[in-house]
């Protein structure tokens, strides 16, 4: 069951001008240009906010809320800003707006009546920056804990082991300094204390928090139904050590009986700093780690950052976009690794379900065999940090060798070409094959999951969930063909959609997306053949940073989980700063949990992991 | 395991009959012991980021634990005698995972497997991560890398399987669950307004009476040479750096032995070094020019 593509940019950027015009019509004096250097979209006076917003969704069509996040302007106009991303459901570029927010007492409306997919990333900006989302009706922290001392990405905010506005830090470079940052606190530990601190009231209030805002003790309260049924009202906790939660993940769910009444998402517990950390870092810096958000598809994540920097690079006079080989090279790495992806989604979803690890040693084992293709190629099984702005770090090898021949091992050592053929064209639809001859018509596995974790089609977009539970719901959107990169355009494949909406159809698309994905890594095959040789990388090799140009920019690819985004912006010394100003990430993972509460009410509480397992998260990337 | 050989086990003098070989061992208390322990250690089912994946990778049918005895994977704490730290440890979950940790029954062991759980790893200066599990639990075998690769761990926990064979039950200070009585739990810390280990709370309050005293906020007792960081600093020579640690040893500084002629300094590196140290303290000059 796979629709035709939808037409590619049916709507091109003049839409989007002709969408701003009307808004600046319909609000006039309080909707502006953006006109800073290298920006676009349009600044929205928040008092007009929420009716702009409404509008741009049902007037202008910008339905699909992709990306919220807040800019702390320090130095360059000392105000905070909230950024968002709106697109068109049918393909398109992006409606970009913003609204300003003074930096103290920093307040925009909430967007959550409109766009509900809003819900997290604005508790996230509370968290992180410390915008009050006024209107919001859970406006909690969410990746750090009550109580904790201000908000990290504040420009003015330093961390413990704080150095430097940037790297390369001045201590170690270039002399190649280097010194224990334990040191640097007396605590010798990454720790500080605010001055006021009060021992004595100390107390860890976080879970008690956490419970009250179920409306509900913890206590088990008796209930009767109309048919004199007794059950008993509860609150179970699930994670953050749990096996089946992927990870550090942590469901708090209010249960009757054994039905979900409310669920609610606790994360943060793999929070590790990334954006904060990204603003530090020097631009090509950031590229590993992007890997190590979604660690299961470090290549993909590598490829939207690439977008994202390439696309201010472009603004410079002296950009040369990646060569044919760079991004025939690209295709072939990210769609292997949605393969890798998927096969492990499908795996562990099985684990969710109660078939423990016997499916999933099914579904990994071709894995292997795509990872030392990535090992070989990149260095790395699974964080390769291979792509570079302007083409990728290295050609693929003439051949895969193991690198040490040690006893009982045998000795790899292939012809890639050879062994991409044979693993494209038989070893990954064998295995694809074989999943769908042991499981699609499982009896089991239909009774667990047809009808279960249900997102009807306009949930789905306004909780603004992407990929294959997007897709699963009805929506053929996929950003390969809705906002088309790399070589895409060229290659024949279908944006793959199911129409239930239920884990049974989010297992399905994703076999179908692994026979897409056989389908173009076929087309690829040639494309190596014929480049062979050519040039991988676009860039001057001698230079070892590129200055990025000022301005702002949304790189965004069609990651194995969804939507993955790179809002960065470049702004500072007018030469090209050394660090971005902002790196913030739109995680599908993170954003498709929103509408995990919706999908899990009323179900029992052993389908929710079934639930969680089709959403197919990975807390690298949630937590971020 | 697969083929028990019981002469691996033998550990005396004592003669077994070669008929009996295959039947007898005769052996130490103590090598039986960490003999069976080592051959059936049960790890926790606990991923915690990306080297969680590896470890999975691991346990699959490619790399294989089961040849350990180390397939069963516990989700229980209580029925776990290993807990493979596979992560970033942040410090939001590091509350949980002391937790997790006082749970386990003893004899317990911990490997921190990766950069992250071994020292704060690539996101080390994050202001929600910990700089390694050990700063909490005491950590049995680190195993470096990024992620490690499933080889490694596998030596990582060889090497476990050897220390284990190690530790005598004769000497009772040896390991902990030897001893007389039940050890005493690893505190809980807890999240305040930054993560407070309750073992440090007494140099948490002697600094915050500091703070809160005249001196106000920034005031450490940092080395001097800490203080400096930050701010533009010369490239360190084996002068420089001799005095600044005789200085902050409390001893004059004596003089420093003659640094060895250039002999070892690349002269091409020295030489770019030196120039942009020079471009450096133009631009500082041009700085402060436009700032007067
Ligand atoms: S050591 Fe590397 S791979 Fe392991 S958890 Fe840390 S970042 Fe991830």
């Amino acid at each position: 069951m796979v629709d035709q593509a939808i037409l590619p940019a049916a709507l091109d950027s003049g839409d989007v001008q002709t969408a701003i015009n009307h808004l600046k019509e319909m609000y006039p004096g309080k909707v502006q240009d953006d006109t800073r250097q290298g920006y676009s979209g349009v600044i929205i006076d928040r008092s007009v906010l929420v009716e702009a917003a409404t509008a741009i969704r049902d007037k202008l069509g910008f339905n699909y809320l992709s990306s919220v996040t807040g800019v702390d302007y320090l130095g360059f106009g000392d105000h905070l800003e909230v950024v968002y991303h709106a697109y068109r459901i049918t393909g398109g570029p992006a409606l970009v707006f913003k609204a300003q927010t003074p930096r103290d007492n920093a307040e925009v409306p909430s967007l959550i009546e409109v766009y509900p997919g809003a819900d997290l990333q604005e508790r996230e900006a509370y968290d992180l920056m410390g915008i009050r989302f006024h209107g919001h009706p859970n406006l909690k922290r969410i990746l750090l804990w009550e109580g904790f001392n201000g908000h990290p990405l504040r420009k003015d905010w330093k961390e413990a082991y704080y150095e430097q506005e940037h790297k390369p830090f001045d201590s170690r470079w270039p002399a190649g300094y280097a010194r224990r940052a334990e040191e640097l606190t007396v605590f010798g530990k990454n720790v500080q204390y605010p001055a006021d601190l009060d021992l004595s009231r100390l107390s860890d209030t976080t879970e008690s928090q956490l419970y009250s805002g179920m409306g509900l003790g913890v206590d088990v309260q008796d209930e009767v139904t109309s048919e004199g049924i007794k059950t008993d009202r509860l609150v179970v906790n699930l994670g953050p050590h749990h096996p089946s939660t992927h990870g550090v993940f942590r469901m708090v769910v209010e249960l009757n009986g054994e039905t979900v009444e409310n669920l609610e998402p606790v994360m943060g517990y793999l929070h590790r700093n990334h954006e904060q950390i990204g603003e530090r870092n020097a631009w090509n810096h950031n590229m590993p780690f992007t890997d190590r958000l979604d660690y299961i598809s470090g290549m993909s994540n590598n490829l939207g950052y690439a977008l994202a920097v390439e696309q201010l690079l472009a603004h410079g006079a002296r950009y040369t976009p990646p060569t044919y080989r760079a991004e025939v090279i690209r295709v072939l790495m990210v769609e292997l690794t949605r393969i890798v992806n998927h096969m492990w989604a499908i795996g562990f979803l099985l684990n969710d379900l109660g078939a423990f690890f016997t499916p999933a040693l099914y579904a990994i084992s071709e894995r292997e065999r795509i990872l030392d293709f990535f090992e070989a190629t990149a260095g790395s099984r699974m964080m390769p940090n291979y792509m570079r702005f302007q083409g990728v770090a290295r050609d693929i090898p003439e051949r895969i060798r193991s690198t040490a021949n040690q006893l009982n091992d045998r000795v790899r050592d292939f012809n890639t070409m050879d062994y991409l053929t044979e693993l494209i064209n038989e070893r990954i639809p064998g295995a694809i094959d074989e999943l769908d001859r042991y499981l699609s018509d499982n009896e089991i596995i239909k009774a667990r999951t047809i009808g279960v974790g249900y997102l009807p089609k306009d949930m789905a977009i306004a909780y603004s969930a992407a990929g294959p539970v997007l897709r699963a719901s009805g929506v053929p959107y996929d950003v390969r063909r809705a906002e088309p990169y790399s070589i895409y355009p060229e290659l024949d494949f279908d944006v793959a959609v199911r129409y239930n909406g239920d884990i049974y159809d989010r297992y399905l698309i994703r076999l179908d997306e692994m026979r897409e994905s056989v389908r173009i890594l076929k087309q690829v095959l040639p494309r190596l053949e014929a480049t062979k040789g050519e040039s991988v990388f676009a860039g001057n090799k001698a230079i070892y940073m590129p200055r990025v140009p000022l301005g702002e920019a949304y790189g965004r690819v069609e990651n194995p989980k969804g939507e993955l985004g790179f809002y960065v912006i470049s702004q500072g010394d007018p030469k090209g700063p050394q660090n971005p100003w902002r790196y913030h990430v739109r995680a599908p993972s993170f954003i498709n949990l929103t509408a995990l509460g919706q999908m899990s009410k009323g179900h029992k509480v052993a389908d929710i992991v079934a639930i969680l397992g089709s959403i197919d998260i990975v807390l690298g990337e949630t937590d971020r | 395991m697969s083929e028990l050989d019981l002469r691996e086990l033998h550990n005396t003098e004592f003669p077994v009959p070669a008929d009996m070989q295959n039947n007898v061992a005769i052996t130490s208390l103590s090598r039986i012991y960490n003999w069976s322990r080592r051959s059936s250690i049960w790890p926790m089912l606990f991923g915690l980021a990306c080297c969680a994946i590896e470890m999975i990778a691991t346990a699959a049918s490619r790399y294989d634990t089961a040849r350990f005895g180390m397939e069963v994977m516990r989700a229980s704490p209580r029925q776990s005698d290993l807990m493979i730290v596979s992560g970033t440890v942040t410090k939001k979950m590091v509350v949980p995972i002391v937790r997790l940790y006082n749970q386990m029954p003893e004899p317990k062991y911990v490997l921190a497997m990766g950069a992250c759980a071994s020292g704060g790893g690539p996101f080390k200066e994050g202001y929600n991560v910990v700089s390694g599990i050990d700063q909490y639990v005491p950590v049995d075998v680190y195993v470096p890398g990024c992620p490690p690769t499933p080889q490694a761990l596998i030596y990582g926990l060889i090497a476990l399987q050897r220390k284990i064979d190690g530790q005598s039950l004769a000497n009772m200070d040896d390991v902990p669950w030897y001893g007389v009585g039940p050890s005493d739990p690893v505190p809980i810390p807890i999240l305040g307004p930054d993560i407070i280990d309750p073992r440090q709370m007494e140099l948490i309050r002697q600094q915050a009476e500091r703070a809160a005293g005249a001196a106000g906020k920034g005031t450490r007792d940092l080395p001097a040479a800490v203080m400096d960081i930050g701010k533009p600093r010369t490239v360190p020579t084996v002068e420089s750096v001799t005095a600044e640690v005789k200085q902050e040893a409390g001893v004059p500084a004596v003089e420093a032995p003659k640094a060895e002629p250039a002999a070892e300094v690349d002269p091409e590196k020295a030489a770019r070094i030196a120039k942009r140290e020079a471009a450096l303290a133009r631009k500082r000059a041009a700085q402060e020019k436009g700032e007067n």
